[in-house]
C-alpha cells in the first residue's frame, strides 16, 4: 500500500486504540441511566466516574459537568442561553444582553453570534492582530460599555494560536461579564485548570482527542444558573435533555485518561516535528508566509500560505499521493469567501486562497514528515507552474 | 484511490492538464484574454494561434489560478477549440464544457464559466490586433435591479452557482430588494437561464 500520511488531526483524530478498546466493551453496557434497575445503575456507575474523572483533568468537579452531543452544540448553548429573551430565564438579565466575541472564532460560535445580532442582540466582534492574538485595548473599550458574555477561543482550529484566556477572562469579569471559552482544540493538547483561569463556561470535544465523535462536554461553573438548549428531561441535572450517550461518555473520559498520560510528551514531540517541518518547507518552497503566533501555538498545528498557489489544488494534488491536510481556499469550503480567520490576521484574500493547514498528531512520525517535505515542494511547484498569479 | 470529488475525466484533466503555457516554449500567441480576480480565488488565462486563412483556432494554452474544476475545465476546453471556427469557439458555453467534463458539483459550475469567458476575451483580443475590430462582440451586462445595481450577467452567475428560485437569487444578488420593480423580468431571466444551462 502506498504511503498515507494524515496531517489534519485539528479536523478530527482517529480513535486512541485503548479508547477503541473501551468503546468495545462499553457496548455491552446498554442500560439507561436513569433506570432504576441494574442494568440502569450500571450505566449509571460508568457514567458518573466518567463524569467526576473528565472533570478532575480540568481541575472542576463532576456536577459542573454537562454531556453534549458535541462541541457545537456545547458553543450553541452557551450564547443562547445569554440571548434568551424570556424574563424568566436565567439571571442574566442585569441589562440589555450583549455579547463580545471574536473575528476569529469557530463557525459554530461566530455564526450563531451572526444569527443573534440578526434576531436584535447587540453582539461585537472584536480585531486580533497579525498573529491572531485578540485585541485587548479594543476589548477593555468594549467592555467598558458593558457586556453580558465574553466568549473567546482558547486556541485556534485554523492557525493553532492560543490566547492569554485568563487575563481576557479577568477582564471580562471586571466588567461584571461572564466569561466563556471554546476549548476544543485545546483541552488535552495543553494544561488547562477552570479554578485558575475562573472561567464561567467551557468547551471540549472527544473527536479531537482520539476520542470517539458526537459526545463533548460543557464546563459549567457551579454558582452559574442554567438555561438548557435541549429541554424535556431530568438529565444532566435538567441542563441536557435526552438519554445519556453512556458509549460516547465512555469513550470520552477513556480519551481524557490517555491525554493525561501522554500529552506532556508528545507536546515535546509535535513542536520538534512542527520545526523540521516549518524549517524544510521554508528551506525547500520560496514565496511562503507561515500563519498564526511564533511561541503561543498549538504544538502540532502549521498553517502556512503558498503565493500564487490555490489551497483546494495543493489539498487534491496532495491527497493523490496520500497526504491529506486541509486548506483555507473558499474553493474548498464551497462558499466564495476564503477562511475569516486568515482575513481577519490581517492575510489578503489572495493569500488565504493559498493557505494549507498542517496538523500533526499522536500518530505523526518523522518519517511522515520526511514524506511531506519530499512531496509538497514538487506539489506546490506543479500548482505555481499553471498559475496566472505567480511568476518565478 | 476510490470515491473522488469529481468524476474520472476530471480527475485525468486535473492531474495532467493538457495545453499549459510554459514561459520557455515559446508559443506565440494572436489573441489572448484574462478574466476573474486572484481575490475571488479564480482567475484565468487563455492564449489562441489562429489559422488566418481558415479563420479556425489552430493551437492555444492556458494558465489558472483555481481549484481542480477550474484546472480541468479550462483543461478540456482547450482540447475542445482547437480546429474550431472562431465563431463555433465564440460560442461554446458552460453547458457544453460541463458536458464534456461529465459532471462538476454545482458550487464548481461558476470555475468553469471562466474558460468560456477567457476564449471569448481572447478571441476579441484577436479581432482588436488584426484590425478587425467590428467584429468585436462585446459583452455587455443590461442592468436589471435598478436599485441594487444588479446585472443579468450576476443573474447568470447566480444561477450557475445554485440559485433556482426567487428567493435564492435574491439572497445571491440582493436584487429586488428595494423597490421590487425588477421582479418580472428577473423571474423571466431566471427561468432562461436554468433552461439554458440545466435542462
Amino acid at each position: 500500500m502506498s504511503q498515507k500520511v494524515y496531517l489534519d488531526h485539528n479536523a478530527t483524530t482517529p480513535l486512541h486504540p485503548e479508547v477503541k478498546n473501551v468503546l468495545i466493551e462499553a457496548m455491552e453496557c446498554f442500560g439507561n441511566p436513569s433506570s432504576l434497575h441494574e442494568f440502569g445503575r450500571k450505566a449509571l456507575k460508568f457514567v458518573t466516574q466518567a463524569r467526576e474523572d473528565i472533570a478532575s483533568f480540568i481541575g472542576a468537579t463532576g456536577e459542573e459537568i454537562v454531556f453534549v452531543g458535541s462541541g457545537s452544540e456545547a458553543n450553541n448553548t452557551v450564547l443562547n442561553m445569554v440571548a434568551c429573551p424570556s424574563k424568566h430565564c436565567c439571571a442574566f438579565k442585569k441589562g440589555p444582553t450583549r455579547i463580545v466575541t471574536t473575528k476569529i472564532e469557530h463557525p459554530c460560535v461566530f455564526e450563531t453570534a451572526k444569527c443573534l445580532r440578526d434576531r436584535g442582540i447587540d453582539v461585537v466582534f472584536i480585531d486580533v492582530d497579525k498573529y491572531g492574538k485578540i485585541d485587548t485595548k479594543q476589548l477593555q473599550d468594549i467592555l467598558a460599555e458593558g457586556a453580558s458574555l465574553v466568549s473567546v477561543m482558547m486556541a485556534n482550529n485554523e492557525i493553532g494560536t492560543i490566547q492569554d484566556i485568563k487575563t481576557i477572562c479577568g477582564m471580562a469579569h471586571k466588567a461584571g461579564a461572564l466569561f466563556h471559552t471554546d476549548a476544543v482544540q485545546a483541552v488535552g493538547k495543553i494544561p488547562i485548570d477552570v479554578r485558575v483561569l475562573d472561567v464561567d463556561f467551557l468547551t471540549l470535544s472527544a473527536h479531537k482527542v482520539y476520542g470517539p465523535k458526537g459526545i463533548g462536554a460543557l464546563y459549567t461553573k457551579k454558582s452559574i444558573p442554567f438555561c438548557p438548549f435541549i429541554r424535556g428531561g431530568h438529565q444532566e441535572k435538567g441542563r441536557r435533555a435526552g438519554t445519556e450517550n453512556t458509549l460516547g461518555i465512555m469513550g470520552l473520559s477513556k480519551a481524557i485518561e490517555m491525554r493525561r498520560k501522554e500529552m506532556v510528551t508528545e507536546d515535546k514531540r509535535l513542536k520538534d516535528l512542527k520545526a523540521i517541518l516549518k524549517k524544510g518547507i521554508e528551506e525547500k518552497i520560496l514565496d511562503i508566509q507561515v500563519n498564526g503566533h511564533p511561541d503561543d501555538c498549538l504544538a502540532g498545528t502549521l498553517n502556512v500560505s503558498f503565493k500564487g498557489a490555490e489551497g483546494e489544488a495543493v489539498l487534491l494534488y496532495l491527497d493523490m499521493e496520500g497526504i491529506a491536510i486541509s486548506t483555507g481556499s473558499a474553493c474548498a469550503s464551497g462558499s466564495l469567501d476564503p477562511s475569516h480567520v486568515l482575513l481577519a490576521t490581517g492575510v489578503g484574500a489572495e493569500l488565504a486562497h493559498g493557505s494549507v493547514r498542517m496538523s500533526l498528531g499522536r500518530d505523526t512520525t518523522k518519517e511522515d514528515i520526511a514524506y511531506v517535505l519530499e512531496v509538497l515542494p514538487r506539489v506546490i511547484d506543479k500548482v505555481r507552474s499553471m498559475s496566472t498569479a505567480y511568476k518565478k | 484511490m476510490n470515491d473522488w470529488v469529481y468524476t474520472e475525466k476530471v480527475k485525468e484533466h486535473f492531474v495532467h492538464p493538457k495545453n499549459i503555457f510554459k514561459e520557455d516554449e515559446g508559443f506565440v500567441s494572436d489573441g489572448e484574454g484574462m478574466v476573474g480576480n486572484i481575490k475571488c480565488g479564480d482567475q484565468m488565462m487563455m492564449l489562441i494561434q489562429v489559422d488566418k486563412d481558415k479563420n479556425i483556432i489552430a493551437d492555444c494554452r492556458w494558465k489558472t489560478y483555481g481549484c481542480a474544476s477550474a484546472i480541468a475545465s479550462t483543461s478540456v476546453l482547450s482540447e475542445m477549440i482547437k480546429g474550431m471556427t472562431l465563431t463555433q469557439a465564440f460560442a461554446v458555453t458552460p453547458k457544453e464544457i460541463m458536458k464534456e467534463l461529465g459532471s462538476l458539483p454545482e458550487h464548481k459550475i461558476h470555475c468553469s464559466v471562466l474558460g468560456d469567458k477567457a476564449l471569448r476575451a481572447a478571441i476579441n483580443d484577436y479581432y482588436e490586433k488584426s484590425g478587425m475590430t467590428d467584429k468585436i462582440k462585446k459583452e455587455e451586462a443590461k442592468i436589471i435591479c435598478q436599485c441594487m445595481n444588479v446585472t443579468d450577467h450576476e443573474i447568470e452567475d447566480a444561477v450557475l452557482e445554485g440559485a433556482r428560485t426567487y428567493l435564492e437569487l435574491q439572497e445571491r444578488t440582493k436584487l429586488g430588494t428595494v423597490c421590487g420593480e425588477c421582479k418580472d423580468e428577473a423571474e423571466k431571466l431566471l427561468a432562461g437561464y436554468i433552461q439554458k444551462h440545466f435542462n
